[in-house]
């Protein structure tokens, strides 16, 4: 099956590769950008009370909405499972994909698609009681791991445990609860999976007993997803994350970037926020496109506060997410 | 005049009557009684105290926030938080009065129902006027109300509506493909028994995921349909091919002399089928066809492979949401309390259907 899937994803990335232009002007002409999601993951893509989809993956959505039509809520978020979201977006069903998918060799050269940039860095990680007393993943030999079925999990955990020469065991669960259930249980030593997860279960956990283990295991940048063969789109997406990044870099926020429009004086600033320069006409876009971004949703760091950051239930530190300058990873090319 | 004195009545022996007859014949009859009785009873006792302790005794019903779940028990108060998103799904706030009407329509629908009778023809007004009311309070964008897309759709709701629409418009198409099984015209019934054995021999979850994934590959560039409306038409091709094996079944159990009375009456063949068996055929099928209605209306938690945010869906991204994270469990046993409660409300109303339609052993 799996198989089969793949092999027509490959033959309709084909078919489909040269009919697929035109991104801009279809989003242009219903005045809603269609952004495909997951179905929900804690401070990625998830419902408050209120209704209304929100979350770090759903705010790359949002600043896309932004810079093409001005307005960050003409979204049309369509939820999809883990095996839709390829196809969805080959079809046409989405404009561009922002769920958690991790950008890799064989899913950027055969599935017709393109990765327009990383907005989080995952990996792998473990999550211990501290009273295992373990500071290490490399002191987990013989130890026992819960994880999920059906992903890539447990294949990295046995190339690392094989590549440092170590013993495991690991106990298989369906469901995100039955991993929390079996640890709390006792049936294993250990959780792993993607850190952004292991943040998430830690909620339910008493924090003061268990603790997010620092090694990483494997890479896995998350980033969104548009078709391949619109270049223009393309650029769109991937300069909408950019933005992003630069004004959390040059410290333009939502609340002083009306400010910083009228009285900066740096010409990365007024050429970002369409004071100066054509930047905005270069990619076919109102000059303003990066200040509605900044305005309406804010630079990267208050959506990372605001979903995923200290403040928020999952507690996530910036880690290699902060940027470059801050000893992290998050590097955009210059805007000029 | 004599009088006579109430003689006082005395107690039946214990062994003839009473609790400890009752247990000395029921629980300890035999040996194999006894084994059972203690095998059973022991379990029961090992499940249900910690279940009651858990989901009663040390539970949480009061507060609004995930703090006022302090206990060790289970905390409903995420249950009557999240109460909306269970039953409605994302439809707006302010729109739910028209999803109430409709839970309440279908009250008022169902009573009318029972009392028109047997006027047949006020029936099927009733039947075909309610579709068109639910369809038009739920989906809006006429008559003032404000459009709701499909997306909104989720819960409670969802899943009767998938089930609800799955179960009704599948009866006549299964109909017909059972009439066409059993007709004499080799194209309609090699069409049929092929079209019948195919989706048979292929699970729900497999159509649901073709409609979903590999479907939209055929369509031309940009092209999309409704996703809700692909489930459905998916669900209702699906059940259709179990309802048409149903009515063969009660096809086959109808005496012959039937077919040969109506023919020699001079009826049509529509008028025989229609008139004469298939009432009877309805008649002998109900348990089978509410079997099935059952087995659609908990299949209809598949649509989760989808992307659709059914009741069973719900639970899990209500428990994802991070103020809230960690009530799953509590989300799965509410679920299935519902589910219990519809799927054993349809085999109530299959037995009294039944026992009101048996005519013969009267």
């Amino acid at each position: 099956m799996k198989k089969i899937l793949k092999l027509s994803l490959i033959a309709i990335a084909v078919i489909g590769m040269n009919v697929n232009a035109g991104t801009f002007e279809k989003v242009k002409k219903e005045g809603v950008l269609h952004c495909g999601m997951s179905t929900g993951f804690a401070g990625f893509a998830e419902m408050g009370d209120d209704k209304v989809w929100k979350g770090f993956d759903i705010d790359m959505c949002r600043a896309v909405a932004a810079a093409v039509l001005g307005d960050a809520n003409k979204l049309n978020n369509h939820s999809l499972t883990s095996k839709e979201r390829f196809i969805a977006l080959q079809t046409g069903e989405i404009d561009m994909l922002a769920r958690s998918t991790t950008w890799t060799y064989s899913r950027d050269t055969s599935l017709g698609l393109n990765f327009a940039g990383v907005n989080y860095y995952d990996g792998q990680g473990f999550l211990v009681a501290k009273s295992l007393g373990v500071k290490d993943a490399r002191e987990l030999d013989g130890a026992t791991f819960c994880l999920q079925t059906g992903n890539t999990t447990e294949l990295n955990l046995a190339d690392y445990f094989l590549q440092h020469n170590m013993e495991y065991k690991s106990v298989s669960y369906d469901t995100d609860a039955q991993v929390i259930a079996g640890f709390k249980a006792g049936r294993c030593d250990a959780i792993t999976t993607d850190q952004s997860g292991l943040y998430s279960k830690l909620t339910v956990l008493d924090k003061s007993k268990y603790i997010v283990l620092p090694n990483i295991i494997s890479k896995e940048p998350l980033g969104p997803v548009v078709r391949q063969g619109d270049d223009r789109w393309f650029n769109i997406v991937k300069w909408s994350l950019n933005a992003m990044i630069t004004a959390e870099e040059l410290g333009i926020t939502s609340k002083n970037a009306a400010d910083l429009a009228k009285n900066s004086n740096n010409p990365e600033i007024q050429r970002l926020l369409g004071v100066n320069g054509n930047l905005g006409e270069m990619l076919g876009l109102d000059a303003k496109w990066a200040y509605n971004i900044i305005t309406q949703v804010g630079n990267y760091s208050e959506s990372f506060e605001k979903h995923l950051g200290v403040n928020t239930p999952l507690d996530i530190k910036r880690g290699i997410n902060a940027l470059w300058t801050n000893g992290g990873i998050l590097y955009s090319p210059p805007f000029r | 005049m004599a009088i006579y004195e109430i003689e006082q009545s005395q107690k039946s022996p214990t062994n003839t009557k009473g609790p400890i007859k009752w247990v000395l014949d029921n629980l300890v009859a035999t040996p194999t009684h006894v084994i059972f009785s203690f095998l059973i009873l022991g379990l029961l006792y090992i499940t249900i105290p910690p279940f009651i302790t858990w989901a009663i005794i040390d539970a949480n019903f009061i507060g609004t926030t995930k703090a006022s779940c302090t206990g060790d028990g289970a905390c409903w108060v995420f249950i009557i938080h999240k109460m909306d998103f269970f039953i409605y799904g994302f439809y707006p706030e302010s729109e739910i009065y028209r999803i109430n009407w409709v839970f309440g329509l279908s009250i008022i629908f169902l009573l009318l129902f029972k009392y028109t009778g047997k006027t047949f023809k006020a029936k099927i007004a009733l039947f075909s006027l309610f579709p068109i009311i639910a369809y038009f309070l739920i989906t809006g964008g006429s008559f003032g109300l404000v459009e709701v897309p499909t997306d909104k759709w989720g819960g409670l709701m969802l899943t009767l509506i998938i089930s609800s629409i799955g179960i009704v418009v599948a009866m006549p198409v299964g109909i017909i493909l059972a009439f066409g099984r059993q007709s004499k015209l080799p194209i309609i019934k090699s069409f049929s028994i092929v079209y019948i054995e195919f989706v048979r021999g292929v699970p729900l979850i497999t159509i649901l995921f073709m409609g979903s994934v590999i479907l939209p590959m055929f369509f031309p560039e940009g092209m999309t349909f409704d996703k809700l409306l692909r489930v459905l038409i998916v669900v209702t091709l699906f059940q259709a091919a179990y309802v048409a094996e149903v009515i063969r079944g009660g096809l086959q159990a109808i005496p012959k002399g039937q077919y040969e009375a109506a023919d020699s009456e001079g009826l049509s063949y529509w008028q025989k089928m229609l008139i004469i068996i298939l009432p009877q055929v309805i008649k002998v099928s109900i348990p089978n066809l509410v079997g099935n209605a059952i087995g659609l209306f908990k299949d209809t938690t598949l649509v989760l492979i989808i992307g659709l945010f059914d009741l069973l869906t719900m639970v899990g991204l209500t428990s994802i949401d991070s103020h809230w994270t960690g009530f799953a469990t509590e989300g799965y046993v509410f679920v299935g309390f519902i589910f219990l409660i519809f799927c054993s409300g349809l085999s109530r109303y299959s037995k009294v259907l039944e026992d009101r339609l048996n005519t013969e052993n009267r």
